[in-house]
């Protein structure tokens, strides 16, 4: 196994440097400052990062001001208060008006995992995704993390980043380079599709070499642009290897899954498997017993793969 | 320069005719809490309290105003029209399909700072960019104004607290004291009094005027900051249809439309007070 890496230091360690050469740059907290690895942040700016208290809506509309003054806030609090608690503020102080404020959902999903559903954040890539002018990044791996910011800083607009912090292996060669709104090949394969976000890569990844020990040669893909998603990497998959498995660590309802579906079903049908929390409240367990749990692991990819390419009857 | 009030006074009226006439040809608007803000709105925008231009309302150094009461929208827009942020003539297309003057405020519209509508966002924003221009050292100033019924929406309380803690002595808050929400007495609902001693306890520098009195407007909002390092809370006691009697006071003007016969009516006593 791999050395594994929490994608929240490289998160913080590129807000600092892009901070240092940009003034506008500010950080906002909801009393979660170390949770989202914003300590140094605040001893080396300390008139750049406000902790706001536990005040989320507070927060997020602070954030939308402080873009019309000519900031540009990163608002990096627990994902699942950041999008549940604000979700308001989110859509009419940030995305409808426009202002531009990049909101970072720290430990999403089921980094929380024993605290509970009240901790889990299964639900925000849905709810995020249903918002008008809003982009969504899910990366993968700490160099995708750092780039995401970057890109997120650069692009003038909403723009919300899923920070995990689950530590995961590093998937990407060093010299990729992140885009917003385009899915990367990270395996070439025609019998078969694994395209997943976030945490969900590695074990893709790993799910495709179970597959190719049985002969089957499964493509990749890491669509960490949630929105707008990869239109032309979705219907290249389906048209050029017949079906597509998609993992994400969020409900399968109205997420990543629903998003490559929503392409699929409307240009070239192909049959699918939508693999995630499907449609209950997360059980008390680690993260690990969790992605166990509802089969988000590379034996339960790979299983849901060789059952579909079955079902086509090939 | 010395404030002609009896100007002000007439403009404020000319904006509640104006406001009517264009309530009355959408079918829709919010009259009652129009009529209630419209001498603040009038001091604010014709009498200089904001420094604002509207040749270049994107300016960074600007004023902010953020419409808190966005459902005020037809009242902003006449004002905005008013003093120039756009043609009076398309204040004739609110609320008409694909027009910008939405029934709720949105940026699209010049002059307008945020797509406001749902209670209580306005203060939380304009408590970030009054910070925004604290970090800047800038003069620019927040101002913001909200319903009272408004104020049961708990963001404001949040927003309350860290305007407090921030020192925000650039940043004003004018509360439309107008005593009614949509269906009732906000007394009768959720009680807001003692709605002074609220903001005080909160840590802010309150000031309680009468919100129809330009005299008491003026002195009031160019007075800020009323105390170094406290943000400044303008209760202003209003009456909800302020300037039309059959309106004025009656829940049922929240939203209601006036039928020709009533603008008529309206109009002609809204013309008969200015002088």
């Amino acid at each position: 196994m791999s050395e594994l890496h929490d994608c929240r230091k490289a998160f913080a360690n590129t807000l600092e440097d892009l901070a240092r050469r940009d003034p506008r740059i500010v950080a906002l907290s909801n009393d979660s400052i170390s949770s989202a690895s914003l300590s140094h942040f605040a001893e080396e700016f300390p008139g750049r990062l406000f902790n706001v208290g536990i005040a989320e809506q507070n927060m997020v509309g602070i954030a939308s001001g402080m873009a019309n003054g000519g900031k540009i806030p990163f608002v990096a609090a627990a994902a699942c208060f950041l999008t549940g608690r604000a979700l308001e503020q989110i859509k009419n102080d940030v995305a409808y008006t426009g202002t531009n404020v990049k909101l970072c959902g720290v430990s999403p999903g089921l980094a929380y995992g024993p605290l509970g559903g009240t901790h889990h954040s299964i639900e925000d890539i849905a709810w995020l995704r249903a918002i008008a002018n809003m982009t969504i990044i899910v990366p993968a791996d700490p160099l995708e993390t750092e780039q995401a910011v970057r890109a997120a800083t650069d692009f003038v607009g909403p723009v919300y980043l899923r920070i995990s912090r689950m530590g995961v292996p590093v998937v990407h060669a060093a010299d990729y380079r992140f885009e917003i709104g385009k899915a990367v090949c990270l395996r070439e394969g025609t019998d078969v599709t694994l395209a997943a976000c976030g945490t969900l890569v590695p074990r893709a990844l790993e799910a495709a070499a179970l597959l190719e020990a049985e002969g089957i040669q499964a493509r990749v893909i890491n669509m960490a642009t949630v929105k707008p998603i990869d239109r032309e990497a979705i219907v290249a998959a389906a048209v050029e290897t017949g079906g597509i498995v998609t993992a994400e660590e969020h409900t399968i309802y109205g997420g990543f899954g629903s998003a490559v579906a929503e392409i699929v079903a409307t240009t070239h049908p192909v049959p699918m498997r939508i693999l995630g929390i499907p449609g209950v409240f997360a059980p008390t367990g680690s993260s690990e017993f969790l992605f166990e749990h509802f089969g988000l692991t590379p034996q339960g990819i790979h299983d849901a793969a060789l059952e579909l390419i079955k079902s086509r009857g090939l | 320069m010395p404030i002609n009030f009896q100007a002000l006074h007439n403009k404020a009226y000319e904006i509640r005719q104006r406001n009517l006439i264009m309530i009355h040809e959408a079918g829709g608007g919010h009259t009652g809490g129009d009529l209630s803000s419209a001498d603040i709105l009038a001091a604010l925008y014709l009498n200089g309290v904001l420094n604002v231009d509207p040749k270049n309302p994107r300016a960074p150094d600007r004023d902010r105003f953020f419409m808190s009461k966005g459902h005020g929208s037809g009242l902003l827009y006449t004002t905005l029209a008013f003093a120039g942020f756009f043609p009076e003539e398309e204040l004739a297309t609110f609320m008409k399909p694909l027009s910008r003057l939405n029934g709720h405020p949105n940026v699209h519209v010049p002059g307008v700072e945020a797509n406001t509508g749902a209670l209580g966002h306005g203060l939380p924003m304009a408590v970030g960019t009054a910070m925004a221009a604290k970090m800047d050292g800038a003069a620019w100033r927040t101002f913001v104004l909200t319903g009272d019924g408004e104020l049961q929406e708990g963001s404001n309380w949040e927003a309350a607290m860290a305007a407090a803690q921030y020192q925000l002595d650039n940043l004003t808050l004018i509360i439309d004291r107008n005593r009614f929400q949509m269906v009732d007495r906000t007394e009768r609902i959720i009680g807001l009094e003692p709605l002074a001693d609220k903001w005080r306890a909160f840590g802010w520098s309150v000031q309680e005027i009468n919100g129809h009195d330009y005299e008491e407007i003026m002195r009031t909002l160019t007075a800020v900051p009323f105390e170094v390092g406290k943000p400044n809370c303008v209760i202003a006691y209003t009456h909800k249809g302020e300037g039309v009697s059959f309106i004025k006071d009656r829940a049922g003007w929240h939203h209601r439309v006036p039928t020709e016969e009533e603008l008529n009516t309206a109009l002609e006593e809204l013309r008969g007070a200015v002088q």
